[in-house]
């Protein structure tokens, strides 16, 4: 039991340790709080780590690992600090829900409680998702276990941290633009973004209601796919959610005889650095070693998707963060003088800058008068990105591209410039705006930092491209484990404690 | 009473908002109640917790479509949601999940009556949509915003579902509004899907007013009322406003497109500080909810399934009961008391006796008692049965009345009744003939009078008797018998 | 572009409080992210219907049935301020 790496366990070989009785949840869970211990404080991965609850429920599900023998049951998960969890505080990582405590639990994480995970924590973001480094989080900013100087990535830049410091087995994010990939390549992990609707939203507070998905962020992809079984089903609670076609398989793939992929040129053009392109290429060599074939496409109106994606995302985002406004949770400014007061104070003080500028955007562009010229404008362009992706896989299987332009990069080096973080996004955002599933996966290194590998597919292809992916994954054989180099994390953000850690004297997930 | 000058005619229309009468709420499965202690019926949902959903209630889906269809309206093969944006603290979400530009339904009109005259109004649209929760102000005098300290909100209606109507400029006067409200509401009590009570606010209205030089085809430009929440006020509010506005026209001013709220104390309007700015709600499609697809075949099941509608009621009730428009109309117009005659008829009395009887002493029963028709103290088969005791001559119809009162009182049959009250009519000729007799013999003075040539002097006569036989001799028998008495 | 006056409008609507400076640097972000965005107008989109729901699912709908509420106290859990187991807000005039 004491050679349980962290660092590089899988959550497949963790389950078989427990099955075989070689380790209890409680010593499983024990070793990731171990570790939230020993590097947290360099990492700051979490807002909130709940080790009572985590403590007290691994031995529960020791106790009662007969009834328990589910696939997930006493394996340690971390939870992005936006899907509510009735218990738990949650905070979006904002000032405006400092203290909020849900009265419900969100559907996707219910379904894994259900399944007896054991819950370490609630992990950091970019405030209310809005982010590609988490520095926008009001709390603290996570450190890239990689290179304790850099981001980590965002918007689920804690749960990709902590994965990836060894502080979690597996943990759940949130993609609205990339904010799953993004983090998962810089951090060399793999990230999933499901098709739209095929897991709930119910309970994910809601940032831009057409584009975002919960996935996971796991260690493997043979993982990625174990959690991704248990987080996708039609929910009642939620009108978009949908039945998969077919059910979530484990891949085992180990050759991609047959695959054509597609490769758009316009997502090469994308200022892609030079180390992030050698990794790329070297990956479509492995592809074409498996038996694929790789070809070039073009998905023309690319550049177009970005600038589509700040309309929609905000627009929505202006209308789904406008309940925050001090009445029924959350912070209220003091002593407001009459209602007026009330709302533009608390909305002023509990909201961060990068929040503020996108609902901003978000208003004006549906403000009387601009609405066909922006967000009319936006949704038809989307339908052009959506075009663009049938047209392809008439002719391939599968898109390639490098998840982003960069590796991870400094902090504070493009907090400065809201284009500057928006440019991050470049690759990941077409999939959201087309509703597509997309992975990341780890490909190599460059500068010491990793390089993200991404595959997009048509709308529930998730099985063919957990498939492709595994045997990628397989013939790339990254190494997952980080360094921890670099001077540490900068200092938390003034003024602000996070809330309790747990409201209830019981078990959150009790 | 303000009617416009004989150069100007008013151009009203009228937007209604009416509350559903589902098991839950539009978007979420708390119970639609009323008058519960606050904040006992909420969810995440209507509460607008972070992360919480909406959920089309396909009931109320199905009731607005009802009321589009008894509306003549078109029912669209597609329909959407669309987020309405502004900030109010009865609004949780800071949006309010409706329709804009694909409503559930368009086009249609609604006939109704005016002094005798029928009008029709175009309906312009019916639409889905939730109900704000409930605001109180407190602090102040008043119980209104004005002068109040702070406020209160009660999420309890919150989420209910709202239908609105909109009708097209064409109701002609303030009268036309008042009928046209009244008959309209009527409509969408009889087909079920909502109360309409408008204590609880469960049907409310705007009125649009303007007015215009009575040859031309141009709108002016209206002015909106709120806050009228009787038709009386409704009628008040557009006889206020109507010359108010011809009053600046003929001055040379120009209306303002602006909104009035009506003061009941008053009974005038003032404008109402604007409080969003000209409203800028930010219209844009729902991105929670998919669109609706109404599949033609179950439009037309419901339209098979569509209670009876006054109109076809009073119709037919002219048709098959041989009633005349007037009676029909007060008979036929509300379910209740029209199920209630038939029920009767059915029963086996007459039709156009029950009608008098129904019309008559069964209604002001029910006003006096305060009940609901088919709910009084008297059945329907009770009643027919002593609409029939009358009808074959056992009851005199005032003894009739008297019969009634007391199956009221004494919750009893009509035949009990008449036994224990002795108040059967009295139809044997002998009896009759005594007590005529008597009377002609005690009323010397009025006997010459008829002798003389005064025949109508016969009335006294038959008062007389009446009154001798406590109202129970049969008017026919004695009418024949005073003749004969009185001729020889 | 957009105008230190419309950030105040747009600011008002969305009922967030810009202290001076935030409002002029505001505008500025604001009126560069609007600039990348108007690249969008380079398109021809006659035509083109828009994309408001990317999945192909119509009629989701529910049961008229009765769910369990929230017990009061859960739905007051959070409430910043209270009165008469009602949420409070301040005078509205």
């Amino acid at each position: 039991m004491t050679g349980l790496d962290p660092l590089r366990l899988t959550a497949r070989e963790a389950k078989r340790l427990l099955v075989d009785g070689e380790v209890s949840s409680a010593e499983l869970t024990k070793v990731y709080l171990d570790q939230i211990a020993a590097v947290e404080h360099k990492v700051r991965a979490f807002i909130l780590v709940t080790p009572d609850n985590a403590a007290k429920y691994s031995t529960k599900v020791d106790r009662e690992m007969q009834a328990m023998r589910g696939p997930l049951a006493g394996l340690p998960i971390a939870v992005k600090d936006n899907m509510v969890t009735e218990g738990v505080t949650t905070t979006c990582a904002s000032k405006i829900l400092a203290n909020y405590q849900p009265v419900y639990t969100a559907t996707a994480v219910r379904q894994v409680w259900e399944d007896h995970v054991v819950m370490l924590g609630k992990t950091n973001l970019d405030e209310f998702a809005m982010g590609s480094s988490t520095e926008n989080s009001a709390y603290q900013v996570t450190a890239n276990p990689w290179d304790l100087s850099t981001v980590p990535g965002g918007s689920s830049g804690g749960s990709a941290a902590a994965v990836a410091a060894g502080e979690a087995l597996w943990a759940l994010g949130s993609d609205t633009g990339g904010s799953i990939r993004q983090p998962a390549a810089l951090c060399g992990i793999v990230g999933m973004k499901p098709t739209y609707g095929a897991v709930s939203r119910y309970g994910l507070i809601a940032f831009a209601s057409s584009l975002d998905q919960i996935g996971p962020l796991t260690r493997s992809v043979y993982d990625c796919a174990l959690l991704l079984q248990h987080l996708v089903g039609r929910d009642p609670r939620d009108s978009t959610s949908v039945e998969m076609p077919e059910p979530i398989a484990l891949p085992s793939a180990e050759r991609l005889d047959g695959l054509r992929v597609g490769v758009p040129t316009e997502y090469l053009a994308a200022g892609i650095e030079p180390g992030v392109r050698a990794r790329f290429d070297e990956t479509l060599a492995h592809i074409e070693e498996l038996g694929g074939t790789c070809v070039e496409i073009s998905l023309p109106h690319t550049e177009y998707a970005l600038p589509a994606y700040y309309i929609i995302a905000p627009a929505e985002a202006s209308a789904n963060l406008a309940r925050f406004d001090g009445v029924r949770y959350g912070f209220r400014c003091a002593d407001p003088e009459d209602l007026t007061d009330l709302y533009e104070r608390t909305r002023g003080e509990g909201f961060g800058p990068e929040v503020k500028r996108r609902i901003m955007i978000g208003t004006y562009a549906l403000s009387a008068g601009y609405y066909d010229a922006y967000y009319g404008r936006a949704q038809r362009v989307r339908t052009m990105v959506r075009r663009d992706f049938d047209k392809a896989f008439a002719e391939v299987d599968l898109i390639a591209s490098p998840t982003t332009p960069t590796v991870a990069f400094k902090a504070g080096s493009r907090t400065a410039d809201p284009l500057a973080m928006y440019v991050c996004d470049i690759c990941t955002i077409p999939a959201n705006l087309a509703g597509l599933p997309a992975i990341s996966i780890p490909c190599g290194l460059s500068d010491g930092l990793p390089v993200g590998f991404q595959l997009i597919g048509p709308a529930f292809s998730e099985n063919r491209m957990l498939e492709a992916a595994h045997a990628i994954e397989g013939a790339v054989g990254f190494d997952t484990a980080p360094q921890f180099t670099g001077p540490g994390a900068r200092p938390e953000a003034e003024g602000w404690t996070p809330g309790e850690i747990t409201y209830r004297p019981e078990d959150a997930q009790s | 009473m303000n009617s416009p000058s004989r150069a100007w005619e008013p151009v009203i229309g009228l937007e209604m908002h009416v509350e559903l009468d589902t098991q839950t709420k539009m978007f979420c499965g708390c119970a639609v109640t009323k008058g519960d202690e606050p904040n006992l019926h909420t969810c995440p949902v209507c509460l607008a917790h972070p992360g919480a959903l909406p959920v089309v209630n396909r009931r109320a889906v199905e009731y607005a479509a009802r009321i589009a269809l008894a509306l003549d309206c078109t029912v669209q093969p597609r329909n959407i949601f669309h987020r309405k944006n502004y900030f109010y603290p009865d609004l949780p979400k800071a949006y309010q999940i409706s329709q804009f530009d694909a409503p559930l339904a368009t086009g249609g009109s609604f006939e109704y009556w005016v002094d005798g005259e029928l009008l029709r109004c175009r309906i312009n649209r019916v639409h889905m949509e939730e109900d704000a929760a409930k605001l109180i102000h407190a602090g102040g005098d008043t119980g209104r915003i004005a002068g109040s300290d702070y406020s209160m909100v009660d999420f309890n209606r919150g989420g209910t579902p709202l239908i609105e109507i909109v009708t097209e400029p064409d109701i002609p006067s303030p009268e036309a509004a008042r009928e046209f409200l009244q008959q309209l509401r009527n409509l969408v009590v009889e087909l079920g899907v909502s109360e309409c009570n408008m204590e609880e606010g469960q049907i409310r209205w705007d009125a649009n007013v303007s007015v215009r030089p009575q040859s031309s085809a141009e709108l002016g430009t209206r002015t909106e009322l709120k806050n009228m929440n009787s038709f009386r006020f409704l009628q008040q509010a557009l006889d206020a406003e109507i010359p108010r506005q011809i009053e600046v026209l003929e001055a040379g001013g120009k209306i303002d497109l602006e909104t009035l709220h009506f003061d009941p104390d008053t009974g005038t309007t003032t404008p109402l500080r604007s409080k969003e700015e000209a409203h800028d709600y930010r219209y844009f499609p729902e991105p929670d909810l998919v669109p609706l697809e109404i599949d033609p075949a179950w439009v037309e099941e419901l339209r098979a399934t569509q209670p009876e509608l006054p109109e076809a009621r009073v119709e037919r009730f002219m048709a098959q009961y041989g009633l005349s428009r007037a009676d029909a109309a007060v008979i036929g117009s509300a379910g209740a008391l029209a199920a209630f005659y038939e029920e009767v008829v059915a029963a086996g009395a007459g039709a156009k006796p029950a009608a008098n009887w129904v019309m008559g002493e069964y209604l002001a029963h029910l006003n006096a008692a305060g009940l609901e028709a088919g709910h009084g103290h008297v059945t329907s088969e009770r009643l027919a049965k002593l609409v029939k005791l009358v009808e074959d001559g056992t009851v005199s119809t005032s003894a009739g009345k008297e019969v009634f009162a007391l199956m009221i009182e004494e919750r009893a049959e009509p035949e009990a009744v008449l036994e224990q009250h002795g108040l059967g009519q009295i139809s044997d000729i002998s009896e009759l003939e005594a007590i005529v007799a008597e009377v002609v013999a005690g009323n010397p003075a009025q006997v010459e009078q008829y002798r003389g040539g005064k025949q109508q002097v016969i009335g006294f006569f038959v008062g007389q008797v009446m009154k001798a036989s406590g109202g129970r001799a049969n008017p026919q028998v004695v009418n024949d018998l005073l003749r004969r008495a009185l001729d020889a | 572009m957009i105008s230190e006056d419309d950030v105040r409008y747009v600011a008002r609507l969305a009922r967030l409080r810009l202290e001076p400076d935030e409002s002029s640097r505001m505008t500025g972000e604001l009126a560069k992210i609007l600039a990348h965005i108007d690249k969008m107008s380079e398109l021809d989109l006659d035509g083109v219907p828009p994309t408001a729901h990317v999945l192909d699912v119509v009629n989701v709908t529910r049961e008229d049935k009765e769910q369990p509420s929230l017990p009061r106290e859960e739905a007051l859990r959070n409430a910043p301020a209270v009165s008469d187991d009602c949420f409070r807000v301040p005078r509205m005039s």
